[in-house]
């Protein structure tokens, strides 16, 4: 076999290649599109909104790639948040003296509890997990609502400190910034250099060669969800905190933007891939679209079908790119 | 129960036919019926629970051909989204001075059309899942109705419309009779036709199917079409019902109905169920949802109630099939040891 054959030929298989240039790119002209209809979209003030409005979004959709790489889906996230948020709002409002670092531990755990028991239902009781997920969240919305008593936490009960979780800054960047910016880099490293990291891509990519060479994918799949769970947990205390009110429908349909943000920064549904650094780019991606829309004047209405119409638009460029590598790997095996 | 029936040769067990889960569903739909009679004492009510039905019966009509989408191994996850556009188009195009009888049919083709565009995307996209299409056109489905209405209600229907919803014939409700009507259709078209019994075919071995000369994605499309159809059916009985819409109207609609069909012993693996389940399952959780309301639980806990039903009913069946798995490799290595 000659040098030129290993290289790659088709224009699909080059796209894969520089999937995260090519995303790079869109944001990029999106960026100037939007900047011609409206100079103040690309001022420190806007981008400054932009990122902490992205934060946790870009947070959720690290939980929800390890979720789609082991060929799964979590449904639940917006509920999850929705109950630590108003747990954690309501036992703020209680003891208004708690360590914020304290509420923020609290509602970790909240979430952990909820993506466990998911966790244990797919992993243990072999649910699938669009269904286990849609019926907990179905039951983490209800109680949510139970314990909230269909009423509202509002800014006037928040003491100062657990508002500020949200609006104040470490060494000049906003806090919710500065956890995401922990929250990849911890889930770069966990990720790509650890073996539990790689053993989640292994189980993804191929279940029963993983069982085979001994990975327990049962604990893999627990482990996946309720890091899921911790995540969306800890996304309720900063969601609270951010918007200063928690409701019973808080992040009601929230899941969808996060798997859209999963989608376009190349997560594969069918499982098994999916980096870090697509995922960071597709989450700013996401944000920008929903920065950008009202301030080119396009009607809040509009939103939901144009965010439907991306999700499905990756999701079948990425099936097309994956055909033309496939195709291009037999062509370099000369089948 | 397929196999069952396909090996003839073995005999009739009295004890086996009463051990079904189709059996299992009665005596709970009995107990539930039992507990609710003895909460509340204007439950048993003949008036009463007859008019409970013309309430729960506009989304089992999703209820028959998501039966055979998941039989088929797929899941639809849009259909409440379909329901929401075809309602919303046709109410708005009433409202623009569009005769009734026109925007009916309009509403039938709008959701026949976002259903056959679920099958087709998933038949020309093999490599992706049915969560991932209809969660996409899910979404898309509900944002072309908010583009429409906004946020605005839509009314104002002719007096023939209401019938639908709130028409009797011969005392009992419309909306009962045209359930019975197209249930019997469906578990005729699954039970009796070849093209049923290539739908338990596929969802078995898409495969081998496909190579004994099935046509997989015919069928598949054909399913998918008819489960946008029928949210269409349920989008007039809801909106007749309500007298007006709006685009988030059948909200979380999908949740009840795959709660129903899993209910009903459809397998999510694909292959297994049988249509007599699913509709028992739609009057269990309907007269459940019934009951309980008259004695003031609240709405929300119905959610977890339902919730965690649906949960269970999917992993009763995983958890002993497990133990049974278990079982037979026991025995195998005692059969393996003996050998030896």
């Amino acid at each position: 076999m000659t040098e030129k054959a290993l290289k790659p030929s088709t224009t699909s298989a080059n796209i894969a290649r520089f999937r995260e240039a090519g995303l790079l790119g869109v944001i990029i002209a999106l960026s100037i599109a939007v900047q011609i209809r409206n100079p103040s979209f690309l001022t420190v003030e806007n981008i400054s909104d932009l990122m902490t409005n992205t934060a946790i979004l870009s947070i959720l959709a690290v939980g929800m790639m390890l979720v789609i790489v082991t060929r799964g889906i979590d449904l639940s996230i917006g509920a999850t948040l929705a109950l630590s948020g108003m747990i954690s709002a309501q036992t703020v409002g209680a003891y208004p003296d708690l360590h914020p670092l304290l509420v923020i531990l609290l509602g970790t755990l909240i979430g952990v509890v909820c993506g466990a028991v998911l966790g244990f239902l797919v992993a243990k009781g072999g649910v699938l997990p669009i269904i286990a997920s849609l019926g907990m969240m179905n039951a983490y919305r209800g109680l949510t609502f139970m314990v909230s008593g269909g009423k509202w936490v509002s800014a006037h009960q928040m003491p100062p400190s657990f508002k500020e979780i949200a609006t104040g800054s470490i060494w000049g960047v906003n806090t919710l910034i500065a956890i995401a910016i922990l929250i990849y880099l911890c889930f770069f490293y966990f990720l790509n250099h650890t073996r539990t990291g790689r053993q989640i891509y292994a189980v993804g990519s191929n279940p029963e060669s993983a069982a085979i060479s001994g990975i327990n994918n049962e604990r893999i799949l627990w482990l996946v969800y309720t890091i899921m769970g911790a995540l969306s947990g800890l996304c309720g205390v900063l969601w609270v905190s951010k918007f200063a009110s928690a409701q019973g429908d808080t992040a009601m349909g929230y899941e969808l933007s996060v798997i859209a943000a999963c989608v376009l920064g190349g997560v594969s549904i069918a499982g098994g891939s999916g980096k870090i650094s697509g995922l960071l780019l597709g989450a700013i991606l996401l944000g920008i679209l929903n920065n950008a829309l009202p301030l080119i004047n396009v009607s809040p209405f509009w939103q939901m079908a144009i965010q439907g119409a991306i999700i499905l638009l990756a999701v079948l460029i990425n099936a097309v790119v994956k055909r033309g590598v496939e195709r291009n790997n037999l062509a370099r095996r000369k089948i | 129960m397929e196999q069952r029936a396909l090996m003839s040769k073995k005999e009739f067990s009295l004890k086996r036919f009463f051990l079904q889960w189709e059996w299992m569903l009665v005596l709970i739909f009995l107990l539930v019926n039992a507990i609710n009679v003895s909460l509340s004492p204007y439950y048993f009510n003949y008036d009463s629970l007859r008019d409970a039905t013309m309430t729960f019966l506009d989304k089992a009509f999703i209820v028959l051909p998501m039966v055979l989408i998941m039989i088929l191994g797929e899941i639809d996850i849009s259909v409440a989204s379909t329901v929401a556009l075809s309602a919303v188009i046709m109410a708005d195009l009433h409202a623009k001075g569009v005769p009734m009888e026109a925007a009916v049919v309009i509403c039938l083709l709008v959701g026949t059309l976002c259903g056959f565009l679920n099958g087709w995307l998933l038949v020309r996209f093999k490599e992706l899942s049915s969560v991932i299409v209809t969660l996409a056109t899910m979404i898309i489905y509900r944002g072309i109705a908010y583009m429409i209405l906004e946020d605005q209600a839509a009314g104002q229907f002719p007096e023939w419309f209401s019938f639908l919803g709130w028409g009797y014939v011969f005392g009992i409700p419309f909306i009962l009779i045209a359930f019975a009507v197209c249930a019997i259709a469906f578990g005729l078209l699954l039970h009796m036709t070849t093209f049923g019994r290539r739908i338990y075919a596929i969802g078995n071995n898409p495969v081998a199917s496909r190579f004994s000369g099935v046509q997989v994605d015919r069928i598949k499309i054909i399913v998918f079409t008819l489960a946008g159809l029928m949210a269409a059916v349920t989008a007039l009985f809801l909106t007749s019902r309500m007298g007006s819409t709006r685009p988030n109207v059948a909200m979380g609609y999908e949740l009840d109905v795959i709660a129903m069909v899993v209910l009903g012993g459809i397998s999510t693996a694909g292959g297994k169920g049988r249509m007599i389940g699913a509709v028992i399952a739609v009057f269990l959780i309907g007269f459940l949802r019934y009951g309980l309301g008259l004695i003031n639980v609240p709405a929300q806990v119905l959610l977890v109630i339902i919730g965690l039903m649906l949960i269970a009913a999917v992993m009763v069946p995983n958890l002993k099939r497990k133990r049974s798995a278990a079982a037979n490799v026991r025995k195998e290595d005692a059969g393996i040891k003996e050998a030896i």
